[in-house]
């Protein structure tokens, strides 16, 4: 007799192969089809988020602490960056600039694992509270070193200062498209190990720390250490993420980089795509940006938008963008969409008009209390608009109302039918289990 | 040399008193309702508006009454139609819920105020200094006295309140026991939304009291908002008592701290060394305690955690 042979069964996982594949394929094509200034812009700052809003969810998502803190682990991360860029240009230091992010990334979680280790001490809304103490106490105390921190205008760096990448006498991160190549590539790697570290043992444990920390005690886990430990990672990852950032924009500034607008701008990020999946905060992190950047150009409003998106969503879909996606895709997988479409087709227009109304009455509001300089008439979505009259006001009011009325009558007919179906899809699964 | 630590001691206690209103507000929600509104400074902040706005309209006095009024409609109201909704799906979302709140409200007090602080100030009935204090060598504004007071009257209206009076305990009731209190026949969500406005409106009168004293601006609620949340861990969750000892300590050691010159360069050069200015610590030594007073209540945070990570008279963990 010898020992029975172990058995495996590792199917190659195709479906995973062909997301990743296609992810990698998507960051090659994207500046080929937008090839202008801003878009690439955009897309940079959108690979920078993903990174930061992901380490953001190793918290959230995966061990269930909810962080007001996390920018200063990335602004802490982005000034090690600055520093050693300053040294490479200055001759002291002798590392590719391509890798700056991994010095920013080994100083974040070395403040992770100073900071973290006060602020995991509690779990829970202790916790959130802690953090918000920390990054205020982070904040104000950068502040008070203008030598180390650059004061109110922040340090400078040149990026191009390093060796050229690979010997190649053309890669010095000078144009943007290059700097996008670099924050791509790092996003890439950071989204498999990321995702990779949610398939590890740690990963799992920190799951059942977030269900219930008192049985993952009784099984012989300390559940302060896991959360410190995914702590440590996370604002490694979040260093990564302010490392690229102090690449791409060659500054780096307290009142910005480790302000508490940009922990609650990565929350807001994270929780808006949906923190229960792991693509969640990849979707929550390009609707931010695309916000942040591209809608900021437009109004002044921006964040008063964001601000209403987001108390929308927590109240009526606390899953964020993805879990609606999914339901949406469950949907349509068991042939009950087409009962949906009608209904949709109601519920969106009327919000539609919401949104018009609701838009105009603000940006009618913004430009008279912020812009009055500039005179009474503005210019919204093309057409003049004079802020005196009594015109523009009314129309927007009787479209917001009108709209309002429409969608509360509409909104009864599909939330019956949507509960409906996912009542049927429910029971549908659990009588015919896979 | 005594007459300037007295008059500290008063603005620290004036402060700290101020922070407790806040904290009290805070405190009781978060201890009945286990949710902790991050919207609170937010209701201060609109209390400072109502205030500053309602007391251009018609004086000061009338505005002292009408904000926490209506502050107290806004917070049912966000309670009623937000906060309700939120809850079945626990306490994360309620946290996110009251944050994203706070971040309309700034927005909104941008858009009707605008960016920059306003003229809010104080009532000329109470400008100046304190008579019989100025007697005994303390200069110390009426108006800081007079707030210290709307302070203590409203603690002492809360606590008379929820300890003598029916409904403050059926609050109290509801607080230990919901579901035994519901099946006895009160209506506990509407007991939720009753604390919910209070709190605001106690928010809203700090706001009143406490905008004038200091600078009216959107910026106001993110800078209290920190120091109240480090009240709270500091003094131990859902802890009325700690609240208070913490508050006023936060108080004293900012008043304390702002004027004092302290430095780790003078503490060595008392033992009698002294820093080169070159050395590599000298700008941490050079630093005073003037300097680094935004960042002592956050040090204290540091220090109780480590110490005592329960706060100081906190009974729970979680």
């Amino acid at each position: 007799m010898h020992a029975p042979r172990e058995l495996r069964f590792r199917p190659l996982n195709l479906g995973r192969w062909l997301v990743w594949g296609l992810t990698a394929l998507l960051f090659v094509l994207l500046p080929l089809a937008f090839r202008q200034g801003f878009a690439l812009t955009l897309m940079s700052q959108m690979g920078i988020m993903i990174i930061f809003a992901l380490s953001y969810n190793m918290l959230l998502g995966q061990s269930g602490m909810l962080s007001f803190g996390h920018a200063v682990y990335s602004g802490l991360g982005a000034f090690f960056a600055i520093h050693a860029m300053r040294a490479i240009a200055g001759g002291t230091l002798a590392w590719p600039v391509s890798l700056l992010p991994l010095i920013a990334g080994a100083g974040a979680a070395l403040c992770g694992v100073v900071l973290g280790f006060l602020t995991t001490r509690r779990a829970g809304t202790p916790f959130a509270m802690i953090t918000l103490g920390i990054g205020e106490m982070v904040f104000a105390a950068a502040l008070m070193f203008p030598e180390l921190f650059g004061g109110e205008g922040g340090i400078t760096g040149d990026r191009t200062s390093g060796p050229p990448f690979g010997g190649i006498s053309s890669l010095t991160f000078g144009p943007q498209i290059q700097v996008y190549a670099l924050i791509a590539a790092w996003c890439f790697a950071c989204m498999i190990a990321m995702y990779a570290l949610t398939q590890t043992p740690l990963g799992r444990i920190a799951n059942a720390v977030r269900d219930n920390p008192e049985r993952a005690e009784f099984i012989g886990y300390n559940a302060q250490r896991v959360r410190w430990l995914m702590l440590i990672l996370s604002s490694f990852f979040a260093g990564i993420a302010g490392g690229l950032s102090a690449i791409n924009f060659e500054i780096v500034v307290t009142a910005e980089n480790v302000s508490a607008a940009r922990s609650g701008g990565v929350l807001l990020a994270a929780f808006i795509g949906g923190a229960a999946f792991f693509f969640g905060p990849i979707l929550g992190a390009v609707v931010f940006t695309f916000f942040a950047v591209a809608l900021s150009e437009y109004t002044k409003a921006w964040q008063l938008y964001l601000g209403v998106s987001f108390v929308l969503l927590v109240m009526f879909a606390p899953g964020g963008l993805s879990s609606l996606l999914l339901m949406n895709l469950r949907a349509l997988k068991f042939r009950k969409f087409g009962r949906l479409r009608d209904p949709y087709v109601g519920v969106l227009a009327a919000a539609a008009g919401m949104a018009l109304g609701g838009a105009m009455l603000i940006e009618l509001t913004y430009h008279v209390t912020l812009d009055a300089g500039q005179g009474s008439v503005l210019s919204l979505f093309g057409f003049p608009m004079d802020t005196n009259a009594a015109g523009p006001w009314a129309f927007a009011a009787t479209v917001l109302l009108s709209s309002l009325a429409a969608f509360a009558f509409y909104q009864r007919g599909f939330r019956r039918t949507w509960e409906a179906i996912q009542q049927e899809i429910e029971n549908s699964v659990r009588d015919n289990p896979a | 040399m005594l007459e300037a630590a007295l008059s500290q001691t008063l603005y620290g206690l004036s402060y700290g008193l101020l922070l407790f209103m806040l904290a009290s507000g805070l405190t009781l929600i978060f201890s009945m309702m286990g949710v902790l509104n991050f919207a609170h400074a937010s209701f201060y902040m609109l209390g400072a508006y109502f205030g500053y706005q309602f007391s251009v309209w018609m004086g000061f006095w009338p505005a002292l009454l009408i904000s926490p009024a209506l502050l107290f409609i806004i917070g049912a109201a966000v309670e009623r139609w937000g906060l309700r909704r939120v809850h079945q799906w626990g306490h994360v979302p309620e946290l996110l819920f009251t944050f994203g709140l706070s971040y309309i409200i700034v927005e909104l007090v941008q858009v009707i105020w605008g960016r920059t602080a306003v003229a809010y100030r104080v009532p000329a009935e109470l400008d100046g200094p304190v008579a019989w204090l100025q007697g005994l060598g303390i200069t110390f504004p009426q108006y800081r006295l007079f707030m210290m007071a709307v302070a203590v009257g409203m603690l002492a209206a809360l606590w008379l309140g929820l300890a003598r009076t029916r409904l403050g305990l059926v609050i109290q009731a509801a607080l230990a026991h919901p579901q035994q209190v519901e099946a006895l026949g009160h209506n506990v969500p509407r007991v939720f939304m009753l604390v919910f406005g209070t709190g605001a409106a106690l928010a809203g009168l700090a706001g009143v009291v406490g905008g004038n004293a200091f600078v009216t601006e959107p910026a106001m609620a993110g800078t209290v908002g920190a120091i109240v949340f480090v009240v709270i861990v500091v003094g131990g969750l859902g802890s009325l008592a700690g609240a208070f000892i913490a508050s006023v300590l936060i108080g004293l050691l900012e008043s304390f701290g702002k004027v004092s010159d302290l430095s780790g360069a003078r503490v060595l050069g008392w033992l009698g060394m002294s820093v080169a200015p070159d050395h590599a610590l000298q700008p941490l030594l050079a630093l005073s305690l003037s300097q680094v007073a935004p960042v002592l209540p956050y040090l204290l945070l540091v220090l109780v955690l480590i110490v005592r990570p329960k706060g100081l008279l906190g009974t729970r963990e979680g």
